[in-house]
């Protein structure tokens, strides 16, 4: 007779922990962070085709590293639930608050109740009227919600490049500048990244209802010369 | 804000109106036929190609049987950076029509993304006014014209609908509503192939002035209040309005012209 084994509750909790957590790091980081004009999002991304920073809404960003399957259909469901929210209210009352928690008790349920944990951690940026009215959410693979200021690192590995940024950060550097931190921080130590190899995106109070544009890699270049 | 999964056959991809029906808010449903005499509705649009893209045009005047319900109603409306949606028709059902509309177009951007293709918004456009067919029947009738530059070939493209979601593409010049048949003559007899967008402003203005003088339910300009009927271009640099001071100086124009018949 076979005996039915038992796992305690720690144990199993830290297990899809550890398999969530391993499976994030092996990814690539992306760095969201205040600039002169708004917020821009500059992940390392070699592939020209599968994004990881999208559009959601007139002032919302979305940006997920990990598996880019479990991202991107996280995506979907906000861009869903945004244009929904706004067709039936208005398009004032769509906020990355609000969507940030439904993503946390999604992730959190996924993270408790099915076999394997969601293996993503995201972020919502909402670009604010002001600069101090920015807002920046982080949702962790089990749920957990974080509301950073001026700027945020996810996967790969968050401390050392956030410890990168945080020594020369101001919020009213200008997009060149900001990119080139976060180039410097997100890069090994040998060899800088090229621009073929970033994925960069702004959210910018320009005036113009969606404020959501991606820079191109030409444009990109010239910004990194 | 809920998220909405779907099973892979339930599914609606990138369709937002399917995902309003899934969810039980599609505005396209039957409307009890008490409730449609005296329903606004509003008139002639034009839209006109030229040498840089289009040029489109639409009083500004909604009616409701005899009266006049409202006077500044914009009929042309922005669908994306590169196209415009003008609507003739019953003007509750066609507000909503161009809301969702637009809607779509950006619901696909965002969920695939990638933009739709000028000919894929037409053909978008054309499902929407199908799917109005039952409130058509009834007297909702919404016809639209869609206009836009198309980035792939570098022209500008002009389709027309019927109440049936029938779609055609014109290769010169279009006209709806109560005043299409005066607005039509006045483009038929001016419009040339090698025509300038200044040249089609000025054309789409007198097109809309014949029709207003000729059909009751077609607003004029007006002068008292300083409503003029809204026109805009849409070329390589996009989408862009003709501002008031611009039109004023082409009706003052056509006007002393008329004086001096």
């Amino acid at each position: 007779m076979s005996m039915p084994y038992y796992v305690s509750p720690e144990q199993m909790m830290k297990d899809r922990a550890d398999f969530a957590r391993k499976g994030i790091a092996r990814g690539r980081s992306l760095v969201a962070m205040q600039y002169q004009e708004g917020i821009a999002i500059i992940a390392e991304n070699p592939s020209n085709t599968l994004r990881k920073i999208s559009e959601i809404y007139d002032r919302i960003a979305f940006a997920g590293v990990g598996k880019y399957n479990e991202f991107d259909q996280l995506r979907v469901l906000g861009v869903r639930a945004a244009d929904l929210k706004g067709y039936q209210f208005s398009r004032e009352d769509v906020d990355a608050r609000s969507l940030a928690n439904q993503y946390a008790q999604m992730i959190g349920q996924v993270f408790t109740h099915e076999v394997k944990p969601l293996e993503v951690e995201i972020l919502i940026a909402e670009l604010g009227k002001s600069a101090e009215t920015d807002q920046l959410f982080h949702v962790m693979f089990d749920g957990t919600v974080l509301d950073e200021r001026n700027f945020i690192v996810i996967g790969g590995d968050p401390e050392s490049i956030a410890h990168k940024i945080a020594q020369s950060f101001v919020a009213s550097q200008s997009l060149r500048a900001c990119i080139s931190l976060a180039r410097a921080a997100l890069s090994p130590a040998e060899m800088p990244l090229a621009a073929s190899d970033l994925e960069v995106a702004v959210l910018q109070r320009n005036g113009n209802r969606r404020c959501f544009k991606r820079i191109t890699e030409a444009q990109l270049t010239n910004l990194l010369d | 804000m809920n998220f909405l999964r779907f099973s892979a056959d339930q599914d609606p991809g990138a369709n937002f109106g399917e995902l309003l029906k899934r969810v039980g808010l599609s505005p396209f449903s039957t409307i009890p036929h008490s409730l449609l005499e005296d329903m606004p509705h509003a008139t002639t649009c034009v839209a006109v190609r030229c040498i840089d893209g289009v040029v489109m045009g639409g009083d500004r005047r909604a009616t409701s049987g005899n009266l006049i319900s409202h006077r500044g109603m914009e009929k042309v409306v922005q669908a994306d950076e590169f196209s415009g949606v003008a609507i003739a028709g019953a003007a509750g059902p066609a507000m909503e029509m161009v809301k969702l509309f637009q809607l779509q177009i950006e619901h696909y951007e965002k969920v695939e993304g990638q933009a739709l293709s000028l000919e894929g918004k037409a053909n978008q456009l054309s499902m929407f006014v199908r799917n109005n067919l039952p409130a058509a029947m009834q007297g909702l009738m919404v016809v639209p014209i869609f206009a836009g530059y198309d980035t792939d070939i570098g022209q500008g493209r002009i389709w027309d609908y019927d109440a049936t979601g029938g779609r055609y593409e014109e290769k010169d010049f279009v006209a709806t509503g109560s005043g299409q048949l005066h607005a039509s003559t006045v483009l038929r007899v001016s419009w040339r192939r090698d025509i300038t967008t200044t040249q089609a402003v000025e054309l789409v203005s007198r097109a809309l002035w014949e029709a207003s003088d000729a059909d009751s339910a077609t607003g004029g300009p007006d002068l008292l209040r300083g409503i003029y009927p809204i026109v805009a271009t849409i070329t390589e640099t996009g989408f862009s309005q003709i501002d008031d001071s611009t039109l004023a100086s082409i009706y003052s124009t056509i006007t002393t012209g008329v004086q001096q018949r």
